[in-house]
């Protein structure tokens, strides 16, 4: 596992260290997980279903902690502080999150989704950072054009890729310094799921990305950096081409081949 | 061959009408007694009855006599109801949803099951109980009948439905909304103000509602506690009617029975109104 941990990336954005989390006493979903996550890239987290993916990805922004009993070891670091130990809120805010399913919140408007971090953490703004903020993030998620004209409709009129967008808006507005994304392609259609591929493409020049995702070819198509994970542990971490055409562990090239998962 | 699939086709028509039948049976004493009260009340229904009080047996009796309405109407009532259901309502909505927000959160701990489990022991509560403790708690100290007493009586009686409505609409709303919202880094407080409660609000008022027309049309615990005023009032330390303490009066007044039906008549359509716009507002703010 050490070697994982030394491998050369300068200035991480993210460091996982000895990172273990278990729901029950004595079993570990995450064991013992070690990585460095490059800045301005997109990291892809893969492994077969109960390996832990997602439960590794919620611990980076704390939300696992929505769990009761849960315990979790070890460090990560963001920036220089191990958010373990920041205040969950504080962490939330630099660590953006966008799920599986498109969540936007029912009750309130495009422009109001995507301004819901400031407003929700009380922080006021000026009609016109508002305006700013609005138009940035929908343009760099390619949903300006199409609903600029519907600024104040309920999110939720959207069709689910442009929800899906619209929650990656909401999640980059606070313009966090990693943004984690679980399976957010999962509930939606091939030409939506292309879309979104494209768009997370283009944000890397901007933010760091660590997504977990169920589809190989998803991993394969978009990510740099690939994490093969299998009961709990980090098996292989690796660029994500040369994991792809030359798997160092045999569990990996098993699970790559689709003789699990 | 044939002949079973037509015996299960004929089961299943008989089945079918059966189901009918039953369900139009549970529908028809609710348009027995709208008809019957519609029949009997309508003529009492004017603009004196929304602006007078209630008459007195002399001048229910003359009129009756001269072969004239009853004058009078239930100012008294509709205002007297009006000024309890309020004032329970400002108690029992903060009370019942900040208990509602915490049953729904905590749902496995000890203290939360004892909460949840008393909270329907409340709901079965018969009401007239609650009329004796209210008048326990409130009429003996102060030594008077008031409008205070009545509306702690339905405050008490309206505390389990919000509660519960509240629990139910906020387990209701998707985990993930909740988990949109903490992540963005949201306080608790945020989240639920802002994210959780106006989801639920759909789901809320209608609860909201449903309480105050099942209070609006008691009259047990308000013998007890408001006991009844022939005029309009509106100090709450004051005994003070309500539409039901009306109806009930007008009952035991044999010159009175034609108001019976009319006071009757409104307070149906009035609960009726709450119950439609309540379903309403449950479908237009389904998330």
């Amino acid at each position: 596992m050490e070697n994982i941990i030394d491998q050369k990336i300068e200035n991480p954005v993210l460091q996982l260290k000895h990172v273990s989390v278990s729901y029950t006493p004595g079993k570990n979903a995450v064991n013992d997980v070690n990585a460095l996550i490059k800045e301005k890239r997109i990291t892809a987290i893969m492994g077969p279903s109960g390996c832990g993916k997602s439960t590794l990805l919620r611990a980076i922004n704390r939300l696992h902690e929505l769990y009761p009993n849960i315990k979790i070891s070890g460090e990560i670091i963001l920036g220089n502080e191990n958010i373990l130990e920041m205040n969950p809120m504080k962490v939330r805010m630099k660590a953006g999150m966008v799920f599986q399913s498109p969540n936007p919140f029912p009750t309130m408007s495009i422009s109001e989704n995507v301004l819901a971090g400031y407003k929700l953490n009380n922080i006021h703004l000026q009609k016109q950072e508002k305006n700013e903020i609005v138009e940035r993030c929908l343009s760099n998620v390619g949903l300006w054009d199409e609903v600029k004209d519907v600024l104040n409709k309920k999110g939720t009129f959207l069709s689910g890729g442009q929800q899906q967008r619209l929650c990656i808006a909401r999640a980059i507005a606070l313009q966090p310094e990693v943004l984690l994304m679980d399976e957010p392609t999962s509930a939606l259609d091939p030409i939506a799921t292309n879309r979104i591929e494209q768009l997370l493409l283009e944000l890397k020049n901007q933010f760091s990305i660590v997504i977990v995702t169920h589809n190989m070819g998803q991993a394969a198509r978009i990510s740099d950096m690939s994490m093969f994970m299998y009961l709990g542990e980090l098996i292989e971490y690796e660029k994500t081409k040369y994991m792809f055409t030359n798997p160092k562990d045999k569990r990996t090239e098993e699970y790559l081949n689709g003789q699990f998962g | 061959m044939n002949d079973t699939i037509k015996i299960r086709i004929v089961k299943d028509k008989i089945f079918f009408g059966i189901i009918c039948f039953l369900s139009s049976l549970t529908v028809i004493p609710l348009i027995a007694i709208l008809w019957q009260l519609l029949r009997k009340g309508y003529r009492q229904i004017n603009w004196h009855f929304f602006t007078q009080s209630a008459p007195s047996t002399l001048d229910a009796m003359m009129a009756q006599a001269s072969g004239s309405l009853i004058p009078g109407g239930v100012a008294n009532g509709i205002t007297g109801t009006f000024l309890m259901v309020g004032m329970a309502a400002v108690v029992a909505i903060p009370v019942g949803i900040f208990s509602g927000i915490y049953l729904a959160d905590k749902q496995k701990g000890i203290y939360a099951s004892v909460i949840r489990f008393l909270t329907d022991v409340l709901q079965g509560t018969p009401s007239i109980v609650i009329g004796i403790i209210a008048y326990a708690w409130v009429v003996k100290p102060l030594g008077a009948y008031s409008a205070l007493a009545g509306a702690t009586a339905m405050v008490i009686m309206m505390l389990p439905l919000i509660v519960r409505s509240t629990e139910e609409t906020l387990k209701m709303l998707p985990e993930s909304l909740k988990e949109a919202a903490l992540a963005l880094g949201a306080p608790y407080w945020s989240v639920m103000f802002r994210v959780l409660l106006p989801s639920a609000f759909g789901g809320l008022f209608t609860g909201i509602l449903l309480a105050v027309s099942r209070v609006m049309g008691e009259t047990a615990p308000l013998m007890m506690t408001a006991l009844g005023c022939t005029a309009v009032n509106w100090n709450v330390l004051k005994p003070t009617s309500a539409v039901p303490l009306l109806i009930w009066q007008f009952y035991n007044d044999p010159n009175l029975i034609d108001m019976i039906w009319s006071s009757s008549l409104f307070l149906m359509i009035l609960i009726l109104g709450l119950n439609l716009i309540a379903k309403q507002v449950a479908q237009k703010w389904r998330i």
